[in-house]
């Protein structure tokens, strides 16, 4: 059985990378005595599946991970247990049951995720807000991405689902997943060429809000979180 | 939430930067206004290396039981961060609270080995505490060192205001007790040393000095103040297994060096080897009770979460409840995906087993130490192992299908002929040979004999203190002759050989066994750049070299010179309990090449049944 795992990482936690992130949360496994499941072989290893790797630096409030459980566990208990098992910087938020489809594990499914921007040092020129809805206003927004083996122009516009400019910072909805993925430094960067202002000058802080995936009817954004379900009892 | 002492911009600039941040899984909080002492415990090298060290988990674990003292943690910043530090003038700081170091009432620091020597100094001026203990002012820390190269503290005499001599956890509750009387009372940095100073093996260098004769060697070394005594007694905790363990050590975030839970289940050794300073001066040995051990595992391994478990001691297969300790593990946690990760034990049956059961069998490989190539050679350094031993459990290990083996030799010894350092590709290939001796058609492949030597350094308090060691080029001879040795050999292509390098050899002969008119090597080295010495990455023997042009120490003097019998060494002062007597007739065995048996097997009488415990008494009750 499934069950997919929703936390918020902050502050200095920031600064543990991907794969750090997983090893923490394999020994929080450990910890709160979660039952999960191992693979094979002659060394056995959790079977366990991000959904999308967070940067350093940045900070999230819907990062997600799958795993197999060899026996169901009370969503709330398993949300106490694990959370008794972690540290200032990580919190579990939800421990939902998902289905059992393999092509369902929020890796693949992933289409898309939130991001909130906000400028962490030097300012943005005072009319940014507007050369910003100008910016957005074009029909397409070329730029060179580095792959691994070439460079190739791509239109990022199309990958920017949704924008607004918030009291709380600038709210963009992204494409994410392993078909097409934009990450919000690329959009800002180049925005800040766009308004022909330096790297050097302005710097940014990212916070991930969510991460969505096709809701099964077609195209609306859903939740990876909405595909769950609570467990209910069986829990120690 | 805690604020750090880095910013964003810095901490996303360096290497990992989860090296600085604190807030691990099972680090202490406390509330600082709440304590009456803070105390920062250092290891000088980078983050992974320190957070692996056992000595300071079970010390901060120690201390933080304490309601009035909140210990912490610094590591060496690692060269990048070393670099923005100096330039935006960020005092070194803690990292639990994220506080300075400087504001704490003491800085201890482990010395785990000679070429950490310049670290220290750099955690000393990151932190902006005077590097000479005489400059310190009263809002300073106290600097207090410990760990194995305490036992020769002299190189660094200047740089600390106190030494503690030996294992932590007899009297550092009395010092810290002394400490808080002192400081609520208002005294003085000065009485409070001399209060520490009466305190049995504490250390406190400014109260003694030192004169030479004329041709360098020491002639005295005194007390200077009437409450120094003049013998610093090694402190040694008898009952082991009450000792404070830390059930709940810190997890890493980043992969330390040993990221697994860590069980001590002995200390000392009861071999004798005359090189080993470590089976010198732990002694006596001591047993942790098997039965506290499996509570320990089940305790650590559900408060750490960790997916491995290892065993940690001298001369592991020595402990009396091995067998049954390393069952219980595997039977109780292998089930659980937990990695038992067995520490190197003598080849027998039994360890086959169990190793057969615990790793891939065509992955391993297994690992000999006889430390040196022939018998003779063998003898001289009391290592136990012969050849046959060697032979008889490589050839069980590749019947059983091991096709690795890996053997540790050292270069360099007290009195090494030729023939000795030839011996050493000999030996390996007999042990090739003896694997081809199985048919074709039940081995598989070929064999990998994996050769390692490095160069041999005399310690302190070891029979072969009294040793002179050799030039870098001489040691690089010795290494060629042993090299073309292996191309000799009948089974050259199934033999690697791997041998360090010799500068650091050097290095680390003068330190191990200089005095205090090593400090201003170590300072100028420091000043002309050196630090992470032992990072090959870092290493300059070139300014090295320079240090000791520049302050003319001569290594000569240190390394080659022959040492007289009665010569009184720089770290005679400090009682390790085996007594300098014992050392010199072992010495005297040595050049004859008589071995001397083990402690279970007959008393030897060095010493350290003074101490009133541990082997010395065993079955005697």
């Amino acid at each position: 059985m499934k069950a997919r795992i929703k936390f918020r990482k902050y502050g200095a936690l920031r600064f543990i990378g991907h794969l750090d992130v997983m090893r923490f949360f394999q020994k929080v496994m450990r910890r709160a005595d979660i039952p999960i499941a191992f693979t094979g072989g002659f060394s056995p290893h959790m079977i366990m599946s991000f959904a999308s790797p967070l940067g350093i630096g940045l900070s999230s409030e819907g990062e997600y991970f799958d795993i197999e459980l060899t026996r169901p566990i009370d969503s709330e208990e398993a949300v106490r247990r694990m959370n008794e098992a972690c540290v200032e910087g990580i919190e579990v938020i939800s421990f939902r049951q998902i289905r059992e489809e393999k092509k369902m594990t929020g890796m693949t499914i992933l289409a898309g995720a939130d991001y909130l921007v906000n400028v962490s040092r030097g300012a943005m020129p005072e009319d940014w807000e507007e050369r910003f809805r100008g910016f957005m206003a074009q029909p397409e927004i070329k730029v060179i991405k580095q792959t691994k083996r070439n460079e190739k122009e791509v239109d990022i516009r199309s990958q920017i689902f949704c924008w607004e400019l918030r009291k709380e910072g600038i709210y963009l909805q992204l494409a994410a997943g392993s078909s097409q993925n934009l990450k919000p430094d690329l959009v800002m960067e180049t925005f800040c060429r766009f308004l022909g202002i330096s790297e050097e000058e302005v710097r940014f802080s990212y916070c991930r809000l969510e991460m969505y995936a096709y809701s099964e009817e077609g195209k609306d954004l859903v939740t990876l979180e909405s595909l769950g379900w609570d467990m209910e009892g069986e829990g120690e | 939430m805690r604020k750090l002492a880095l910013n964003d911009e810095i901490l996303l600039s360096i290497e990992k930067p989860a090296r600085y941040i604190g807030g691990e899984v099972n680090s202490v909080m406390k509330d600082a206004g709440k304590v009456d002492i803070r105390f920062a415990m250092c290891f000088p090298d980078v983050y992974e290396i320190g957070e692996s060290h056992l000595g300071i988990k079970i010390l901060y674990d120690m201390f933080n039981r304490r309601e009035d003292v909140w210990c912490e943690r610094v590591y060496s910043p690692w060269m990048d961060l070393d670099k923005v530090m100096r330039e935006k003038d960020i005092p070194l700081f803690a990292l639990e609270s994220q506080d300075a170091v400087r504001d704490f009432d003491f800085l201890g620091i482990t010395i785990q080995f000679e070429m950490c020597y310049t670290n220290i100094l750099q955690i000393l001026e990151l932190s902006g505490i005077p590097l000479h203990a005489c400059d310190r002012s009263e809002k300073d820390p106290i600097v207090i060192g410990g760990g194995p190269c305490a036992y020769n503290p002299e190189p660094l005499a200047d740089f600390f205001d106190i030494f503690y001599i030996g294992e932590g956890e007899t009297v550092y509750d009395e010092l810290l007790d002394v400490y808080k009387k002192y400081k609520s009372a208002g005294k003085s940095r000065k009485e409070f040393l001399e209060a520490a100073a009466q305190i049995e093996g504490l250390y406190v260098p400014r109260f003694y000095d030192a004169e030479y004769h004329e041709d360098g060697t020491l002639r005295s070394f005194t007390p200077n103040n009437p409450n120094a005594p003049e013998k610093i007694k090694k402190q040694v905790v008898l009952e082991v297994t009450d000792a404070p363990y830390p059930m709940k050590p810190v997890v890493p975030f980043i992969k330390a060096t040993q990221d697994r839970v860590v069980l001590e289940i002995q200390r000392g050794c009861i071999r004798g080897c005359r090189f080993c300073q470590a089976g010198m001066i732990y002694r006596p040995t001591r047993e942790r009770n098997v039965e506290r051990l499996k509570e320990y595992a089940r305790a650590m391994l559900k408060n750490t979460g960790h997916e491995e478990i290892s065993l940690s001691s001298l001369s592991s297969s020595d402990y009396s409840e091995l067998k049954e300790l390393v069952l219980f593990l595997i039977d109780e946690f292998k089930e659980r995906g937990i990695n038992i990760s067995l520490p190197s034990l003598r080849i027998d049956a039994f360890s086959l087993d169990v190793m057969s059961k615990v790793q891939d069998v065509r992955k391993s490989s297994l690992t000999f130490a006889p430390e040196a190539g022939s018998q003779r050679m063998r003898d001289v350094i009391n290592k136990g192992l012969t050849e046959e031993d060697i032979l008889e459990g490589a050839g069980q290990a590749f019947e059983g299908g091991w096709t690795k083996v890996k053997l540790y030799f050292m270069l360099g010894l007290p009195t090494e002929t030729e023939e000795d350092m030839k011996e050493i590709a000999r030996l390996s290939d007999r042990v090739a040979r003896r694997y081809y001796e199985i048919p074709k058609d039940q081995r598989q492949g070929k064999c990998q004999i994996t050769a390692s030597s490095s160069f041999f350094v005399p310690k302190p308090f070891t029979p072969f203190q009294w040793a002179s060691m050799y030039t870098a080029e001489e040691y690089m001879r010795r290494a060629s002759v042993v090299k073309q040795e292996f191309q000799e050999q009948l089974n050259r292509k199934s033999l690697r050989y791997n041998w360090h390098d010799a500068q650091v050899t050097v290095l680390e002969g003068v330190i191990a066994r200089g005095d205090r008119r090593i400090a201003k090597v170590i300072e100028r080295a420091y000043r002309l750049g050196c630090l992470f010495d032992s990072w090959t990455e870092s290493f300059r023997n070139d300014l090295w070299m320079q240090a000791f042009e520049e302050t003319g120490v001569d290594i000569g003097f240190y390394n080659l010179r022959e040492r007289r019998p009665d010569e009184l060494f720089p770290w005679d002062f400090i009682d390790t309990g085996v007594k300098k007597t014992f050392l010199y007739k072992e010495w005297e065995r040595a050049m004859q090449g008589v071995v001397t048996p083990n402690c279970r097997m007959q008393c030897s009488g060095c010493g350290a049944a003074g101490f009133g415990g541990g082997v010395c008494y065993e079955g005697q009750n």
